[in-house]
């Protein structure tokens, strides 16, 4: 059970550290800058955090003394020739006539490194970043140096090969609602699940593509949305269009992969291959961003439901997490500790962690939990932090 | 060479960034020579593309430069350079 939190804020990077009953926050790191997702390194403790300048451009910062000081890094850039089929959302005014039917091509610049995630312990210094506009990176030396993957930029659902010329396929990958805030309507990778047993075989999850998995260290990639259920599409079994939340798996348990998807909850039992729709709706288990699964028992999953994709804050103005303990068979609501009245709190995808039994999450409004009891009672740790962009164990 | 002066929001990063001097016939080879001077620099003000961000803005005396993607703008004899963050953005 981990005595650490790391949050990323709007405001900067946090840690906390338990002392007795109560968490401690350390004095905020990157003040002032909106810090998308923060980490440590499980292999060689070293702290990341993906800085969102509003003005200076992406950047990671990583610390190696355990946040004392951090280095900013500024390697992280998309090759030059990387480029993608532009897309624009239709606006009011548009003339559907006036389109020419030409495809057009945007250069790819980094918008935002949306996770950060770690290689196994057999391939030390092996890190992957998951950016806006929907590029994979890799670094192999500790994140000194990156690559885009360019399988995966290059693959036939994005219009093949765009660094040898024109288009070859049809572009499936549609731009993320996170990217309108920096004016683009762009694809945004935000999960990766590397296989404990694995470290070649991987798992990543585009908003809004769907899930596209590898088995050869990136190599090549192909799709894994078998059995998800896209409620917004003409065929809501079409291969691609998916918008999953967020992806995780349990290390015990590495073939059963849950995720929360705009339409609802779904698991896999078997590495995903296949997908079911698990959602309770009548419970208020079905939309929400985040979910995380027990290390050792991959049966047992938390999501925080929010309110439809709407309206986005707590049902009815209450909190509650929901857990299932039989692989989504049946899930029980936990409200203790949690607010039941004019909560407006949402909970983004990365801002939920499970520990042995400790559960933390935190909201867009500066509310902070933690649950030390499988999720089913909860104690505020501060109701004034910046809005909270993630929440990870230290 | 032109006179070239810094928001002070660009010292956090770089510490030792100071007004001077810098040697460069258009703002292009500005940069490149404070990449050089100040590894990194570059990747702060301009993307990997070599445009200006949208959120920083460059004046050559009190002029915008006019050139955002090429950064071609020449500078006259004496000028004075000023790398600012825009007002838009956070």
């Amino acid at each position: 059970m981990s005595d650490q939190i790391i949050l990323g804020t709007k405001k900067g990077t946090l840690l906390l550290d338990r002392k007795g009953a109560a968490w401690e926050p350390r004095p905020i790191a990157h003040p002032g800058v909106s810090i998308s997702y923060a980490a440590r390194d499980p292999r060689d403790g070293t702290l990341w955090a993906a800085m969102d300048h509003a003005h200076w451009g992406p950047k990671l910062s990583r610390s190696r003394d355990d946040g004392r000081t951090w280095e900013d890094l500024h390697q992280l850039a998309y090759p030059k020739g990387a480029r993608f089929i532009a897309q624009t959302l239709p606006s009011p005014g548009e003339d559907p006539g006036a389109g020419s039917g030409t495809i057009e091509y945007q250069d790819a610049t980094l918008m935002k490194v949306w996770v950060i995630a770690f290689g196994n312990a057999d391939q030390p210094g092996t890190l992957y970043a998951g950016t806006l506009p929907g590029g994979l990176f890799a670094s192999r030396d500790g994140g000194s140096t990156w690559e885009l993957n360019r399988p995966l930029w290059n693959h036939p659902s994005r219009g093949g090969d765009l660094f040898a010329g024109e288009a070859t396929s049809k572009n499936q990958w549609g731009g993320t609602p996170a990217a309108m805030a920096y004016g683009e309507f762009v694809p945004g990778i935000h999960s990766v699940v590397v296989d404990p047993r694995d470290s070649k075989h991987l798992l990543i999850a585009v908003s809004c593509a769907g899930v596209v998995e590898t088995r050869d260290g990136g190599l090549s990639w192909s799709g894994a949305n078998k059995g998800m259920l896209n409620d917004y599409l003409p065929n809501p079994e079409a291969e691609w269009g998916h918008d999953p939340h967020f992806i995780t798996a349990s290390a015990g348990d590495p073939d059963r992969i849950w995720q929360q998807n705009h339409t609802g909850v779904f698991v896999s039992d078997d590495g995903a291959k296949s997908w079911q729709r698990v959602s309770k709706p009548e419970r208020g288990v079905h939309f929400g961003f985040p979910i995380a699964t027990d290390a050792k028992n991959g049966k047992v999953a938390w999501v925080v439901p929010a309110k439809s994709d709407q309206e986005r804050m707590g049902i009815e103005g209450g909190l509650f997490v929901a857990r299932t303990d039989d692989g989504g068979r049946s899930w029980t609501s936990f409200r203790e500790g949690l607010p039941q009245a004019n909560a407006y709190d949402i909970v983004y995808r990365h801002a939920l962690d499970a520990t042995n039994g400790r559960l933390c999450f935190g909201s867009t409004t500066g509310n902070l939990y933690v649950s030390d009891d499988h999720g089913e009672s909860w104690r505020s740790v501060g109701h004034n932090f910046p809005p909270i962009h993630s929440v990870r164990f230290g | 060479m032109a006179q070239v002066a810094f928001t002070r929001h660009l010292l956090r990063f770089f510490p030792d960034l100071v007004e001077g001097e810098v040697q460069g016939a258009t703002v292009r080879e500005l940069v490149d020579e404070l990449e050089r001077r100040h590894p990194g620099f570059s990747s702060y003000v301009v993307d990997e593309t070599g445009r200006l961000r949208r959120h920083v803005n460059v004046f050559i005396d009190e002029e915008l430069i006019r050139d955002r993607v090429r950064l071609s703008d020449r500078l006259p004899h004496g000028a004075r350079v000023f790398f600012l963050q825009a007002l838009s953005g956070g």
